[in-house]
């Protein structure tokens, strides 16, 4: 892993826009919102934008349009997609073209009105059928997703003792976290035994195990740490990123419960110069209850198959040792069909004292983990502030 | 045996044997380990000649779940990842059972049924 990349790109500003529901905007308008705010908010216009990020979830030349309608002309454009943890893959290689001189301001953004939308999450999962073809399962009928993540969960309960009771406890300490939170979509206090009792999806998953499908845009500016220091905000380091990918079917997972952010974590750490002990919140990915339970194992915040038991002992609830997903994540803020955008904001929002009720005091640093697919791929960062450089 | 050097992609290939009730995987001919799903070259070794050959269709339950489904629409069904004998998972379905009855670890054997490979638990020895 590249040390010398560690802190040489900073986040500059931050939006989201239409979180939740937001009836009669497109993707594309959902975007542009949030991408003119984040770009106001890095003290900047759209004419100083010369890099672009960006993907989506049914339009493959995605990059295109967005350049078209925001009325850029970059000089790096980088349409990777890799289903969630996109837009925190995008870092490291929008980091290197920044280095590189190739552009000077990147805009990281993505929109989607998957709840609202006509042709949404239930058109696009027909659709994908043909165009992202899985012969090899599709004839057995999964729920894709849920069906891949319940697969997962199925076998981490069975070598490790996992249990439903210990999967809820994840939903629980999210649900507690959007309570403080006015963007979350959902904020109705939640117990262990409403998600048990919840009607299940697909075993041992249900329905409170899953994420939302909500509408919602985010963007997020990067700049060099030089240029970072001569601008409004806090600026909140680059420190490490790491992407990996071992599948994209479950069935073809070497280990249903290891991740690939076993090794997305491991790139990102050395990146960064830096263990899982001296991260001081965690923003990752949660479409499903078991994928924060893997996640905190492979990122290394406990051991393999002691997921269970820690997010149990409500180490990442409010008031835990180890806060996890502080806006609500994407079981109950906000997750329009990809949610690696808003996991990097809300960490940025943290390290910059955004947060109101939520703010936890006395961070220096984030970790930020996406996934995509069906546990397929992972790209792990590590954001710091200045005093972490 | 079955080789599959026809003029066709080993898919349609594989499909085609399913619709007569054949089922196979792949074992490469470099470092012969065996490979499911069908490809065009060993994701293990690179190597770009693999055999179509039958496996012994004993597996084992790897992992699992009932998808809930509405009474109306045919009721609750099981999906699984197999681990086959041969080393290679796979998905599908353990049929004969009712889906809270598939549980990790147990042994089944496969079948071909309209296409598509399924499996049965085996009765207890």
């Amino acid at each position: 892993m590249d040390k010398s990349m560690r802190g040489k790109a900073a986040i500059v500003g931050a939006a989201t826009f239409g979180c939740g529901e937001a009836p009669g905007f497109t993707d594309m308008e959902l975007l542009a919102r949030a991408a003119r705010m984040a770009v106001e908010d890095a003290g900047l216009t759209m004419a100083d934008i010369d890099g672009l990020c960006t993907a989506s979830a049914s339009a493959t030349m995605w990059a295109m349009p967005v350049i078209e309608y925001l009325g850029i002309r970059p000089t790096y454009v980088d349409g990777t997609m890799i289903g969630g943890s996109s837009f925190i893959a995008h870092l490291l290689p929008a980091m290197r073209a920044l280095e590189a001189g190739q552009c000077s301001a990147v805009l990281v953004c993505y929109g989607s009105a998957q709840r609202s939308a006509k042709f949404g999450r239930r058109e696009i999962v027909a659709s994908r059928r043909f165009l992202d073809p899985q012969p090899y399962e599709m004839p057995y009928q999964p729920m894709l997703p849920p069906s891949a993540y319940a697969l997962a969960a199925s076998r981490h309960m069975y070598e490790f003792g996992t249990t439903r009771e210990q999967l809820a406890h994840v939903a629980v300490a999210a649900r507690a976290w959007a309570a403080k939170n006015p963007e979350a979509f959902v904020r109705d206090p939640l117990s262990v035994d409403d998600v048990l009792s919840a009607r299940m999806i697909s075993d041992p998953l249900s329905v409170r195990d899953c994420c939302l499908v909500t509408d919602g845009g985010g963007a997020y500016v990067l700049v060099s740490a030089e240029r970072a220091r001569d601008m409004p905000n806090k600026p909140v380091y680059v420190l490490g990123n790491g992407t990996a990918i071992y599948n994209r079917q479950i069935s073809c997972m070497p280990e249903l419960t290891t991740t690939a952010a076993f090794t997305s974590g491991q790139q990102a750490y050395a990146m960064a110069g830096m263990g899982p002990d001296q991260v001081d919140v965690v923003q990752l990915y949660d479409a499903f209850t078991i994928n924060t339970i893997l996640f905190l194992e492979d990122l290394g915040f406990c051991k393999k198959g002691e997921g269970g038991p820690f997010v149990a002992s409500g180490a990442i609830a409010p008031g835990g040792d180890l806060p996890v997903n502080t806006n609500g994540g994407g079981l109950s803020c906000v997750h329009p069909g990809m949610y690696g955008i808003f996991a990097t904001i809300e960490a940025v929002r943290q390290l910059r004292g955004d947060c109101g009720e939520r703010q936890l005091g006395g961070l220096e640093t984030a970790l930020v983990h996406g996934n995509g697919g069906t546990l397929s791929s992972q790209s792990t960062a590590i954001l710091g502030l200045e005093s972490t450089l | 045996m079955n080789d599959i050097s026809a003029p066709m992609g080993v898919q349609e290939a594989f499909d085609q044997a399913l619709k007569q009730g054949r089922f196979l995987v792949q074992q490469c001919d470099g470092c012969h380990r065996h490979v499911y799903f069908p490809r065009e070259l060993c994701p293990h070794c690179g190597h770009g000649s693999l055999q179509a050959v039958e496996p012994c269709g004993r597996g084992t339950v790897h992992a699992v779940t009932t998808v809930r489904r509405k009474p109306a629409d045919g009721g609750d069904f099981n999906v699984s990842l197999i681990d086959l004998e041969e080393g290679v998972r796979m998905m599908s379905r353990v049929e004969g059972v009712t889906p809270d009855q598939v549980v990790i670890g147990m042994k089944v054997t496969a079948r071909v049924a309209d296409g598509i490979v399924l499996f049965d638990a085996v009765e207890a020895q």
